[in-house]
């Protein structure tokens, strides 16, 4: 994160901030998306978006949970959590095997956060979802299928 | 949805040995289903329409520069607590059976002075356009959250309306000849995955009426009963009513009526 | 700047639970109009949560993520009365930030 973005964010009105460096020609609305890892969130593959990520093939393991139902009522909002037990996790990725992009999300966190993070996800079609993690360096993956329904009306 | 269960395993064990396998799946599905709603129920969007709602009622606007909050929804000027789970009622003022949407527009015209027209353009809704109406009602909908449905339609005029709600309910229509009573009229119906409630019952009914408004998942906007009934008639291959029809209040009283005892938890969330 | 957040933050035992519920789109580009056209995407890329100064979460999010986005997560620490920010922006520049006191 740099400190220009800090600034931004601080000042709680980004928005206009960031409208005033791009009208001046300071920013381009590119460059405000200077830390996004593009590369991640554009490939489309499982194995590209984790050669992105820099995390090779990574090692299943036991100790990395995948949390959600097994089905959806809706793809639209799926509920998805990524818990582990493993030491010094310092990133934790929320990958979707059959959508058009296999990242959902990445998330970083700092020393003193817990590897338990809980958020939804739209899900395009019945998918493994997997859930990566960086512990002490290394790359962990574990995964589970979650099956998309067409539902009804919705009573 | 648990009751049903205990009759889907009654009925499965007189079939005997060939329905277990499809049981089993069943209450697996079931289950699975169950937690989907469950993971869903904290941290629901709605709320934040909520907060939009409750900014909006305080809000001065419209030509008069009025907010809203002398607006009478059927237990005096600005009284919220309750007012969603007593609609509709009747209405002095306009010798009118109204639901929430009718006389929150109506507040909208006679305190704020909006035209009908103005008040209704965005009744629901769409990617990039938001509704006020919407926010209104989810805001008003989470003043009787916890409050019991209370609809007795014991006025005549509100009873001629639950009368005529119930005939529109039983009535076959439309190019597929469908009434709402054939998937709505019996107890352990499905569509797809999803079960249907029988909403000739105080527990259907209830179990209908208690939730809304809600917010759709699948459309990812709150939905009001207006656009719950007017997009069942839709659903039905009926002609769409229009929005605040009578028709719409008529059946949204009959099956107040029946739910009334219920305990309201909204906003809801659901598919 | 969109509408409101609605941030809840409470510490038990120690460990502070934070969760947020962001009012966005998160339009896909995916997606086509009535008229066939495709929506732009429109979509958070960055979440960020201090505990005062302190980042405890920073979060990177693409349009898979739901409409309205949800996020739990907990860390340890924090005290009833501190003060939780949550700021994002998204792929347009907007950008809004909120914050709510640990109960």
């Amino acid at each position: 994160m740099n400190n220009q973005r800090r600034t931004v964010l601080k000042s709680g009105s980004g928005a206009a901030l960031l409208g005033m460096l791009a009208a001046a020609g300071i920013i381009t609305p590119g460059m405000a998306l200077a830390d996004w890892n593009k590369a991640a969130f554009d490939a489309k593959s499982m194995a590209d978006t984790l050669k992105a990520l820099g995390a090779g093939s990574p090692a299943d393991s036991k100790d990395v949970q995948v949390t959600g139902p097994d089905i959806a009522e809706n793809g639209a909002v799926v509920p998805v959590g990524v818990a582990s037990s493993l030491p010094n996790i310092s990133m934790v990725a929320i990958l979707i095997e059959k959508n058009p992009n296999a990242l959902a999300a990445t998330f970083t966190l700092p020393e003193g956060t817990e590897a338990n993070v809980q958020t939804r996800v739209k899900m395009g079609q019945t998918s493994n979802i997997y859930a990566l993690v960086k512990s002490d360096g290394k790359f962990f993956m574990a995964t589970k299928e979650i099956k998309v329904t067409l539902g009804g009306c919705g009573g | 949805m648990f009751h049903r269960f205990i009759r889907t395993l009654a009925s499965a064990a007189l079939l005997g040995a060939f329905a277990s396998p499809a049981l089993a799946q069943d209450s697996k599905v079931a289950d699975e289903l169950a937690k989907y709603r469950e993971a869903l129920a904290d941290g629901n969007p709605a709320d934040l329409l909520e907060v939009k709602g409750e900014g909006l009622w305080s809000e001065k606007r419209g030509p008069k520069k009025a907010s809203l909050e002398q607006c009478d929804l059927g237990l005096g000027p600005g009284k919220l607590e309750g007012a969603y789970a007593s609609l509709p009622r009747y209405f002095k003022d306009t010798g009118k059976v109204m639901d929430v949407e009718s006389r929150l527009v109506h507040c909208m015209v006679t305190l704020q002075g909006f035209t009908v027209a103005e008040a209704t353009k965005n009744w629901y809704s769409r990617p990039g356009t938001e509704s006020d109406i919407e926010a209104l009602v989810t805001f008003i909908g989470a003043k009787s959250n916890g409050k019991p449905i209370n609809v007795p339609a014991t006025h005549p005029e509100e009873a001629k309306m639950a009368k005529m709600g119930e005939y529109i309910f039983y009535r076959r229509s439309g190019p597929q000849d469908f009434s709402c009573s054939i998937c709505h009229g019996q107890e352990g119906k499905r569509i797809r995955l999803q079960e249907l409630g029988n909403l000739t019952t105080k527990d259907g009914a209830g179990t209908a009426m208690k939730t809304w408004p809600s917010y759709r998942v699948s459309q990812g906007a709150v939905w009001t009963m207006q656009r719950r009934l007017i997009d069942c008639m839709r659903q039905a291959r009926w002609p769409e009513p229009n929005y605040l029809a009578d028709s719409i209040i008529a059946l949204e009283t009959y099956l107040q009526k029946t739910a009334t005892g219920t305990v309201m938890e909204t906003p809801g969330i659901k598919r | 700047m969109g509408n409101p957040m609605k941030i809840r933050a409470a510490n038990k035992d120690g460990v502070t639970e934070v969760k947020v519920l962001v009012s966005h789109e998160m339009e896909t580009g995916q997606r086509k109009d009535a008229n066939g056209a495709i929506v732009p995407a429109w979509f958070i890329t960055e979440l960020v949560a201090k505990h005062g100064d302190k980042t405890v979460l920073s979060s990177e999010f693409g349009p898979s993520v739901s409409k309205n986005p949800y996020l739990a997560f907990k860390f340890k620490g924090g005290a009833k009365g501190d003060k939780i920010t949550v700021s994002w922006k998204d792929n347009k520049g907007d950008s809004r930030s909120d914050e709510a006191t640990i109960g």
